[in-house]
């Protein structure tokens, strides 16, 4: 069923224009107590007019990842490509950056109180945005579109409120007023931070309602980076898990939540108090995220994973695809017949691991079979 | 409470010991009455006059027994955490009483308090201002033997180690400081602080909000595996509606300092009768994309107006799909709507009707 | 892990990763910070220096045969009457206009300037943080009456009142002492009611109310161990201004009188032969300078080293400067024909 229904969808987005392509992004920060590998080799594609929910907890990595995007994030080595449009984001220069942020790309962080420079009026933010990115707009050229932009956001009174200070605006207008400023460039592309989770339930069922209603109007790609599996199921298209630096599972809404192969995607579904699972007790993930500075070794989930094998120990896998779209991946060792998880996972691990021990052992076996009598061989 | 009652209860209370439980009240713990919350806000210039008052909580009510849970909901602003320090005692109420077992601790001076303040607990929500960062775990977690005098020396090292398994922590990390703790565990400490000294009600301030979703299930499931082992009472504060469905038995809405609708959890969320309630339930995050689509979502128009000046009669009427004049001249009181079981109380004029669609009802575009 | 043998099974992945990283409280990780800082190394060094060298003096004395206060009118005068060069004599450091070892006097001067830098911070900052803590909590009419007698202390002339104590009681290194720190305390408690009020609105104090502890214990245990940091750097950049304050005093006749030496004095004294012995000036206002320089530096260390942000950013620039660079020069490395110059 739910394959089905996304072939369906996906046709018609698939042949959407490919806007953004990360290659292998790695970003590790020195510290005193060692290196920081915050992203390891993450890899993803954003499409124009569709919306990306990049998934994970803290220390998943998300944050840096957008960051380095747009060279926010100093003192960290940097390797891998960001082909946005033809340009390699990791490769310019700052001032060509500065040129790309907020008009080509525009970044919503979480924290509305921050965002806004508190000393200068909203409307004038929202001016200086414009007229910095093109000179020869006019100061009641800008003003006008800025009135207009808050309009667009849900603001009401815009002509009056563009004449107010941030500290003047609640929690959920401040943040219409920096969705305002990031589609004041009209950009290809928006990364939101968490940009509701700051806000109350209900404040931020109209921010995703009006993000969504932007996004079709102008056909803007959106990376929306959150740690709630609710509005990742409400809003996005496609959905990349993340789990200490790396991509663990990479699907359409529709496989993340109804046929997840990774178990991490699957224990993040089970843990959330859920109205259709009427458990007594939430089924949490064991143990905690690894420190990103000493790392297990093998699959870096391997310590709290239910479906744990051999071979997780010892060899980290990558992004393998599962589906039969060829979209669907999974970085897991389990194979794609595990799909979903279900009853069947089970039974499915055990073979694996007896099938990879059986043949282990003939490989030994034939290794002695085969080997010369060598001094202090093994029994 | 009988005259001859209240002398010795005060005898007591002087003593330092909390007075004895009448034998009259039911398995009530504890019982707010009528409690009104209001922060004076003083003009700035030579002479600071109160100018107005911030209503944080005006009039509510509300009763916990032994042993449940009651989660109180609302969004910012709604007085939840400032009701949640008057019952604790940490901010004194304007008008009202704080009923625990029968006593008001609501006039009581900060040296009658202190034997309550073994039996009401608390937890913060945020891990990382909640904890102290230069004591270590183990003073942490054994202050309140510290300030109580219940145990010093090994004993009390050996009570705190104990704690500290009991919440999921390594007893070993007794010397650590919070900031070697990861979010998760330092809600532990604080879990195993607020539980040192055997109390009795618990109030829980948002205690998982700051956590990761993994580690949120983790923390819920301690908190409700304490609750059975050492009949805790719980009073849960959230915003996060899931959330509080799991761990509570009842619940009471609070919006802009009042009562909106309270009751036990399965008629409030299966059935809400006060149209803020409604919203709040459609607009809580499903993490299923096939219900997120098919839902209809009832959206909210505007922001919730400012504690300092509340609407008029019903505080909700601005926003309120179903608003009719009524509803901006008189105040309703919570009373059980038709249908209801006696427990369920609403406040409403125009309470939601069972299969009524609120989301095309009153929906207008959002913002305009 | 004896006893918890059941619980590490359920929870092992939990316990595992505690264990790799080290404990490590906020003062060990802010010396390393420090020692990683190689100015603030140095003025440490330095510090340490002049104490050894201020607490050696006697040895000093003992080894060039010149006590302090002992004059050397044949050995250590010229023929006119002036102070000898450095060097003659056996003078290290030449004499001052009495004929008496520079370099001994110098090293007194080094114990004056150090007791009364440190003795008076630290009489400052106890008064300081006391008030200022006190203050800062309770609020109200407590806080309204400290903060004005604060700031009556703030706004009085130091030099007017050193000179009339000096007059009516005599110049003396009680005097000073008490000078000195009556007019520090107010600074620092002022800076320490700020930090108070902020402090005060933290969750763990809220929760260290919610558990029944009392106004002291608040204090004590939870408000003065995290003033301790902004204290610390602020007592370390007080003490040069008590040491310079001294110097003043005795420079102007109303300190240390001669003849016990003191930096300030000897530079008072040195006024007059400074056209003929440039060392005589040259010499202890170096020691004053280098002193007090370290100190700052020092000071400067410290609130640097427990601010682990500012590096961060310094280090980031000429990294993304070096990262850049690396990148190009690869590309170009592998794809000669590829990139115009100055282009992506």
């Amino acid at each position: 069923m739910a394959y089905a229904d996304s072939e369906a969808r996906r046709g018609g987005g698939r042949n959407a224009v490919t806007l953004l392509e990360v290659k292998d992004l790695t970003v590790s920060f020195p510290t005193a107590d060692g290196t920081v590998q915050a992203v390891r080799g993450v890899s993803f594609t954003v499409d124009a007019g569709r919306t990306l929910g990049i998934v994970g907890e803290s220390g998943s990595g998300k944050t840096v990842l957008t960051q380095t995007l747009l060279g926010l994030t100093p003192g960290g080595e940097i390797s891998g490509t960001a082909d946005f449009d033809g340009t390699d984001l990791l490769a310019i220069t700052e001032d060509q950056l500065r040129k790309i942020r907020g008009a080509q790309i525009s970044v919503i962080f979480q924290d509305p109180l921050t965002s806004l420079h508190p000393l200068y009026k909203v409307g004038w933010q929202i001016e200086e945005m414009i007229r910095a990115h093109d000179k020869s707009v006019s100061k009641a050229e800008a003003k006008d579109r800025a009135v207009d932009l808050l309009r667009r956001v849900g603001i009401p009174r815009a002509d009056q409120r563009v004449n107010d200070y941030p500290h003047q605006f609640s929690g959920g207008m401040r943040q219409r007023a920096i969705i305002a400023m990031a589609l004041s460039l009209s950009p290809r592309m928006i990364i939101a931070d968490e940009p509701t989770t700051a806000l109350d339930a209900t404040v931020q069922a109209q921010i995703l309602d009006l993000l969504q209603k932007l996004q079709e109007e102008s056909n803007t790609a959106l990376i929306m980076i959150t740690h709630d599996m609710g509005v990742v199921a409400d809003i996005a298209d496609d959905v990349m898990v993340m789990y200490a630096g790396r991509a663990a599972e990479r699907a359409t809404k529709q496989d993340i939540f109804y046929a997840p192969h990774h178990p991490y995607t699957k224990g993040l579904l089970e843990s959330i108090p859920n109205s259709s699972a009427r458990a007594e007790r939430l089924k949490p993930i064991t143990g905690q995220p690894p420190s990103l500075i000493r790392l297990p070794s093998g699959c870096k989930f391997h310590p709290r994973c239910a479906y744990v094998m051999d071979r997780c120990l010892t060899e980290e896998p990558s992004l393998r695809p599962v589906g039969e779209d060829g979209f669907h991946s999974s970085a897991c060792w389990l194979p794609t017949a595990a799909a979903g998880l279900g009853e069947r996972a089970e039974e499915i691990r055990i073979k694996t691991v007896r099938e990879e021990r059986s043949e282990a052992a003939a490989g030994i076996a034939e290794g002695i079979a085969s080997a010369p009598e060598s001094e202090g061989s093994v029994t | 409470m009988g005259a001859p009652d209240a002398e010795r209860t005060a005898a007591q209370q002087a003593d330092g010991q909390p007075a004895p439980r009448p034998e009259s009240d039911d398995d009530i713990l504890i019982r707010v009455e009528n409690v009104v919350k209001h922060f004076p806000v003083k003009s700035i210039g030579f002479t600071r006059r109160t100018v107005g008052q911030v209503h944080a909580v005006d009039d509510v009510s509300l009763t916990i027994p032994r042993g449940k849970t009651l989660g109180l909901v609302g969004e910012t602003g709604c007085g939840k955490s400032t009701l949640a320090r008057c019952v604790a005692g940490l901010i004194p109420v304007t008008s009202g009483r704080v009923l625990f077992e029968g006593n008001d601790l609501s006039r009581l001076s900060r040296r009658q308090m202190q034997p309550y303040r073994r039996e009401i607990q608390m937890i913060f929500q945020d891990p990382y201002g909640s904890l102290n960062p230069r004591q270590r775990v183990g003073s942490i977690i054994g202050e309140p033997f510290a300030i109580h005098r219940m145990a010093s020396g090994g004993e009390r090292k050996r009570r705190v180690q104990e704690l500290m398994e009991r919440v999921g922590l390594n007893p070993e990390h007794y010397n650590r400081f919070p900031a070697e703790f990861s979010g998760g565990q330092r809600q532990r400490i604080g879990v195993a602080r607020a539980l040192a000294l055997r109390p009795k009600l618990i109030i829980c301030d948002e205690p998982v909000s700051a956590l990761d979703v993994s580690i949120q299930a983790q923390v819920l499931n301690l908190l409700a595996d304490l609750q059975d082992e050492f009949g805790l009472t719980y009073l849960f504060i959230a915003h996060d509606l899931e959330v509080v469905r799991h761990v509570s038995h009842a619940v009471s809405v609070m919006y802009l300092g009042r009562l909106a609708e309270a009751g036990p959890k399965e008629p409030v969320y299966e059935t809400p009768r006060h149209p803020y309630t409604a919203a709040l339930l459609s607009a809580a995050p499903a993490a299923d994309p096939n219900t997120a689509a098919s839902r209809q979502r009832i959206i909210l128009v505007g922001d919730v107006p400012s504690p300092i000046d509340p609407p008029p009669g019903c505080r909700f009427h601005p926003r309120c799909p179903k608003a009719r004049q009524l509803c901006s001249q008189e105040e309703p009181q919570l009373e059980v709507k038709a249908g209801d079981p006696v427990t369920h109380v609403t406040a409403c004029h125009f309470p939601v009707e069972a299969g009524e669609n609120l989301a095309a009802a009153g929906s207008r575009e959002s913002g305009i | 892990m004896s006893v918890t043998s059941v619980a590490v099974d359920v929870q092992g992945a939990e316990r595992a990763p505690e264990q790799a990283i080290q404990g490590r409280s906020q003062w060990r990780l802010t010396w390393r910070r420090l020692l990683s800082d190689k100015v603030a190394v140095i003025s440490l060094i330095v510090i340490v220096i002049m104490v050894a060298l201020a607490i050696a003096a006697p040895a000093f004395a003992a080894l060039t045969g010149h006590p302090p206060d002992s004059a050397y009118p044949n050995t250590g005068e010229t023929a006119a009457g002036l102070p000898v060069a450095p060097g003659t004599n056996g003078f290290l450091l030449g004499t001052d206009g009495s004929g008496r070892d520079l370099l001994v006097r110098i090293l007194y001067g080094a114990r004056i300037s150090l007791f009364v830098g440190v003795v008076t911070t630290l009489i400052a900052t106890v008064a300081g943080v006391t008030v200022g803590m006190v203050a800062g909590y309770f609020g109200g009419v407590i806080d309204a009456v400290l903060s004005r007698f604060v700031d009556a202390v703030l706004a009085f002339p130091y030099v007017v009142l050193a000179l009339a104590l000096a007059v009516v009681l005599g110049p003396s290194l009680t005097v000073i002492l008490g000078v000195i720190s009556f007019f520090t305390w107010a600074g620092i408690s002022r800076i320490v009611r700020g930090q108070t009020l902020s402090i005060k609105e933290k969750e763990y104090i809220e929760a260290a109310r919610s558990l029944g502890a009392g106004p002291f214990r608040i204090m004590f245990v939870h408000i003065l161990p995290n003033l301790l940091a902004p204290v610390l750097v602020l007592a370390t950049l007080f003490i040069p201004q008590a040491i310079i304050f001294e110097s003043t005093l005795s420079y102007l006749g109303l300190g240390i009188q001669p003849p016990t030496a003191s930096w300030g004095n000897i530079l008072g004294d040195a006024q007059s032969f400074y056209q003929q012995a440039w060392w005589y000036v040259v010499f202890p206002a170096a020691a004053l300078l280098i002193t007090t320089l370290a100190f700052n530096l020092l000071g400067d260390g410290i609130r640097d080293a427990m601010d682990p942000r500012t590096e961060r950013i310094f280090a980031a620039g000429k990294r993304r400067k070096l990262d850049r660079a690396r990148r190009k020069a690869a590309r170009r490395g592998d794809q000669p024909a590829a990139s115009a110059p100055g282009e992506a």
